[in-house]
C-alpha cells in the first residue's frame, strides 16, 4: 500500500525527487543567487535521506552527519555569496551565461 | 497519523521546491526555499529528530535565509528573462524523476528494516540533543573541533572577499 504506513521507501522517494527539482534548479536557472538555493536544496535531499535511514536503522549516527552538513552549507552560503557579491561589483550581473570571462 | 502528516509535508515540500525553481522573482525564490526548510524541519519532527529540527530552523531559515535576502537587497536583482522548455526536456525530466522514484524505493527495500513501521515514541529516543552532543563530544570531537576552525577560516574569507578597496 502507497498511501498506507510511511515506511523507509517513502522517505528515500521523496528525499530523491527533491534532489532531482533541486539539480533542475542548478542546470537549468541562470541567475547564480537562484544556483545556489538550489544548491540548499540539494543538500536538504541528501540530509532528509540520512535522517530518514538513520531512525529506521535506529542509529544516531547519521544525525551527526547531518549536523555537520548543515554547518558545511553555512559556511558554504557564505563563501559563496561573498564571491557573488565580489563578482557582481566588476561585472554588474549574476547571470551565469554572462560571465565567460577568466580576466577582466 | 504518521501517513497524513508524511503525505501534507512531502506534498508542500515538494510544491514549494518546484515554485523556487519555476518562479522568476529572487524575492519569491526566497520565500519558497524558507517555506521548504520549514517543511524539512517539519518532516525531521516525524523522524523524531527535534534537535535537527531546531537546527534546520535557527541555522537555515534563520540565519541562511538572512544572507540571501541581504544579498537579493544588496544586488538589485531583476527578474531574469522567461526560458523556453523544450518538449523533449520536459519527457526527459518527467522520465528521470519516475526513474528515480522507483530506484529510490528499489534501494531501499535493500535495507534491512525497509517494511518496517515505526510509530512515533518506538525509536528509542536518539533525536534529542542529549544523545546528539554525547555522540559529538565523544567520538565525534576532532570533527567537531575541525568544524570551528572551518567557520573561522570562512569568516576570514568572507571579510577578504568583501573588501572594498584591496591594497595588500
Amino acid at each position: 500500500m502507497i498511501f498506507g504506513e510511511v515506511t523507509l521507501g517513502h522517505y528515500l522517494a521523496l528525499s530523491s525527487l527533491l534532489f532531482l527539482i533541486g539539480l533542475a534548479g542548478v542546470l537549468l536557472r541562470r541567475s547564480l543567487l537562484i544556483v545556489m538555493m538550489s544548491l540548499e536544496l540539494l543538500l536538504n535531499a541528501a540530509n532528509l535521506a540520512l535522517v530518514a535511514v538513520g531512525r529506521f536503522q535506529g542509529l544516531p549516527d547519521p544525525q551527526v552527519a547531518v549536523f555537520f552538513v548543515i554547518t558545511v552549507a553555512a559556511a558554504e552560503v557564505s563563501l559563496g555569496l561573498a564571491i557573488l557579491v565580489a563578482i557582481f561589483r566588476i561585472q554588474k550581473t549574476t547571470a551565469a551565461d554572462q560571465l565567460s570571462t577568466l580576466r577582466f | 497519523m504518521e501517513a497524513i502528516f508524511f503525505w501534507v509535508l512531502a506534498v508542500g515540500l515538494l510544491v514549494s521546491a518546484t515554485a523556487l525553481v519555476a518562479f522568476r522573482n529572487p524575492v519569491t525564490n526566497a520565500v519558497c526555499l524558507v517555506v521548504a526548510l520549514v517543511m524539512q524541519a517539519a518532516l525531521f519532527i516525524t523522524l523524531e529528530s527535534f534537535f535537527l529540527a531546531a537546527v534546520q530552523v535557527i541555522v537555515y531559515a534563520g540565519a541562511v535565509m538572512v544572507l540571501f535576502l541581504f544579498v537579493i537587497m544588496l544586488l538589485d536583482v531583476r527578474e531574469e528573462a522567461r526560458r523556453r522548455i523544450s518538449r523533449p526536456l520536459m519527457v526527459g525530466v518527467i522520465g528521470i524523476g519516475g526513474g528515480a522514484v522507483f530506484g529510490a524505493t528499489k534501494i531501499s527495500s535493500l535495507f534491512p528494516s525497509s517494511d518496517k513501521i515505526l510509530h512515533w515514541g518506538q525509536s528509542g529516543g536518539g533525536g534529542g540533543a542529549k544523545e546528539l552532543g554525547r555522540l559529538l563530544f565523544t567520538s565525534y570531537s576532532p570533527l567537531f573541533l575541525s568544524t570551528g576552525v572551518l567557520l573561522l577560516v570562512a569568516t576570514i574569507g568572507v571579510v577578504v572577499l568583501c573588501r572594498k578597496d584591496p591594497e595588500v
